[in-house]
């Protein structure tokens, strides 16, 4: 009975572990299968011709600049909220502070929010404002998406310093701020792999974008210029009847895809190189 | 040793074997601990300490786990002071400044005293730059008086000759004992006049240990040296005062001779000769 009952849990979990590897597999070559031919050089490194849309020549390279520069400037923005916010939940307040638990419990909620309704509420702020969807939009909204993600990782390495690297610099004589900086560098693996999830998150979310920066088929030269997105431009795409244009729309995800992939591995090879110089 | 110098003053509790001796006339103490009670939440960790420091010695506290010698150390330094629902009465002091005072400044405070912990953590840069780290904090920039102070303690410390290739590398490659000596130079770079020690020794080999006993012992013609240790052994070789704690009272002070040959109390004679540990 014992061995059943332990042959069925092995059986169970092996069954799951394949049915992941088989979604993802298919995704993959789903896209890649579609997409492959249509993948040409053109795609990357041109912006939409005339009659793109149609089937006609062009690139998307409107939508990869685009996403790229929204989501870099995203970053910045829950940079500069969320480390202050862990430093200080994590390193100011004791682990039984209530507004630590408040500050945790808000940004839980923010990390549970749906992206689109993220999207309808930068929309009504900018509407609320008379703002036109733009490139600022855009990052202001994807920038609120990434920074409870970027926070709730950098709280949990951060709660994994170990206490004497606190004590060290402060019975040295530092402050709490000089010893910040010191425990800044010991993260700073734990914030690149942070930053870099989170870019794979906010490069690939289209439900925010819709509305807040809009779609066009020119790079943005001004933060208040409308920006086209990769998420955007396979879901234009794909909304096509010609055969052409889904197949680009295909194409396009490779490429989202192929992005992501990269930084998602390069977050794992600078976790692994930063780590290096840790105690 | 002169024992005569040591007075038992007065034994406070009334009903129990645990009694209290201090010794007010210590010639010239560097730390004083009076009256010092310490609560981390309902629990009582520190009862009614009172104990002097002699300067320029190697003083050692002992007592079985959990008495209380490790907190003891720590608010020596303040270490408490961001501990949440530690709560502190009594007066620490140091130099004749009461440490807890409202004046006081923490930061002062520290870095008149070294803390060495039970494990090395030297901070994530290179050797160099953890030698200096302190100095820099407060306030020199001079890279060349900075190299030279470097220099000076880790050749205090005997690790020049072993790291002086590899300054600018990552003190992570040294061997653990290494680390620790790094860890003790690091702390002397801030010129400090106490050197604190929280069970040094512990994480280390026999040889590591035996070198940083050693580096004790000279130390102490220029530093007030107070120990934390779990080894009776430890306090039997280096010190020149012990501290012996039980239940977080301090249950009889008085040089290594008076503690491990003529103790006065029951529990102290138990402890040393092994009863309980």
């Amino acid at each position: 009975m014992k061995l059943l009952e332990e042959k069925i849990f092995k059986a169970l979990m092996l069954i799951s572990a394949f049915v992941i590897i088989a979604v993802i597999g298919y995704i993959l070559f789903t896209i890649v299968s579609k997409g492959i031919g249509s993948l040409t050089w053109d795609m990357i490194s041109k912006g939409p011709g005339g009659g793109f849309y149609l089937g006609k020549e062009g690139g998307v390279l409107n939508a990869i600049v685009g996403s790229f520069y929204l989501v870099i400037g995203a970053v910045v923005i829950a940079l500069f909220l969320s480390i202050p916010v862990t430093m200080y939940i994590n390193f100011y307040l004791t682990k039984t502070s209530f507004f630590a638990k408040t500050v945790r419990f808000s940004f839980d909620i923010l990390f549970g929010i749906p992206s689109i309704v993220y999207g309808a509420f930068g929309f009504a702020v900018m509407i609320y404002f008379g703002l036109k969807a733009s490139l600022f939009g855009g990052i202001v909204v994807v920038g609120m998406l990434i920074t409870p993600i970027i926070m709730r990782s950098l709280d949990e390495v951060a709660r994994f310093i170990p206490r004497d690297l606190i004590e060290a610099p402060l019975s040295l004589g530092a402050t709490k701020y000089e010893m910040i900086k010191i425990l800044l560098r010991q993260l700073m693996p734990g914030i690149t792999t942070a930053v870099l999830l989170a870019i794979g998150r906010g490069i690939g979310d289209a439900a925010t974008v819709l509305f807040t920066a809009g779609y066009t088929d020119n790079i943005p030269t001004s933060l208040s210029h409308p920006t086209a997105t990769l998420p955007l431009a396979i879901f234009f795409q794909l909304g096509s009847p010609i055969e052409e244009v889904q197949n680009r729309a295909y194409a396009s995800a490779l490429i989202l895809t192929i992005i992501i992939l990269i930084l998602s591995l390069s977050a794992r090879y600078f976790s692994r190189k930063l780590s290096k110089n840790k105690v | 040793m002169k024992t005569d110098n040591l007075e038992q003053v007065e034994t406070i509790s009334e009903n129990s074997i645990i009694d209290i001796m201090t010794h007010s006339d210590i010639i010239n103490p560097h730390i004083r601990v009076e009256g010092l009670n310490l609560n981390i939440g309902e629990n009582h960790i520190l009862k009614d300490v009172n104990l002097s420091i002699p300067s320029k010695k190697i003083t050692c506290i002992i007592g079985p786990s959990g008495c209380g010698k490790t907190t003891l150390l720590r608010s020596f330094n303040r270490m408490h002071d961001d501990s949440p629902n530690v709560k502190i009465t009594g007066k620490i002091f140091v130099d004749d400044e009461n440490i807890y005072d409202e004046k006081a400044q923490v930061i002062s405070i520290r870095k008149k005293m070294g803390l060495l912990a039970q494990r090395p953590c030297p901070l994530p840069m290179s050797i160099l730059d953890n030698i200096t780290y302190g100095p820099r904090i407060h306030g020199a920039w001079n890279r060349r008086k900075l190299y030279a102070t470097a220099k000076h303690y880790l050749t205090e410390v005997g690790l020049w000759d072993e790291v002086k290739e590899r300054l600018r590398s990552s003190p992570g490659h040294l061997s653990i004992g290494q680390q620790q000596r790094l860890c003790l130079a690091r702390g002397l770079a801030v010129e400090p006049e106490i050197i604190l020690g929280d069970e040094a020794t512990s994480a280390l080999d026999p040889i590591s240990t035996k070198k940083i006993e050693e580096l004790f012992v000279t130390l102490k013609k220029d530093y007030t040296i107070v120990l934390v240790t779990h080894t009776l052994r430890q306090a039997k070789r280096i010190a020149d005062y012990i501290a012996f704690m039980y239940m977080g009272k301090l249950i009889e002070f008085g040089t290594t001779d008076q503690i491990f040959n003529h103790p006065q109390k029951q529990l102290t004679k138990d402890y040393i000769s092994g009863y309980f540990s």
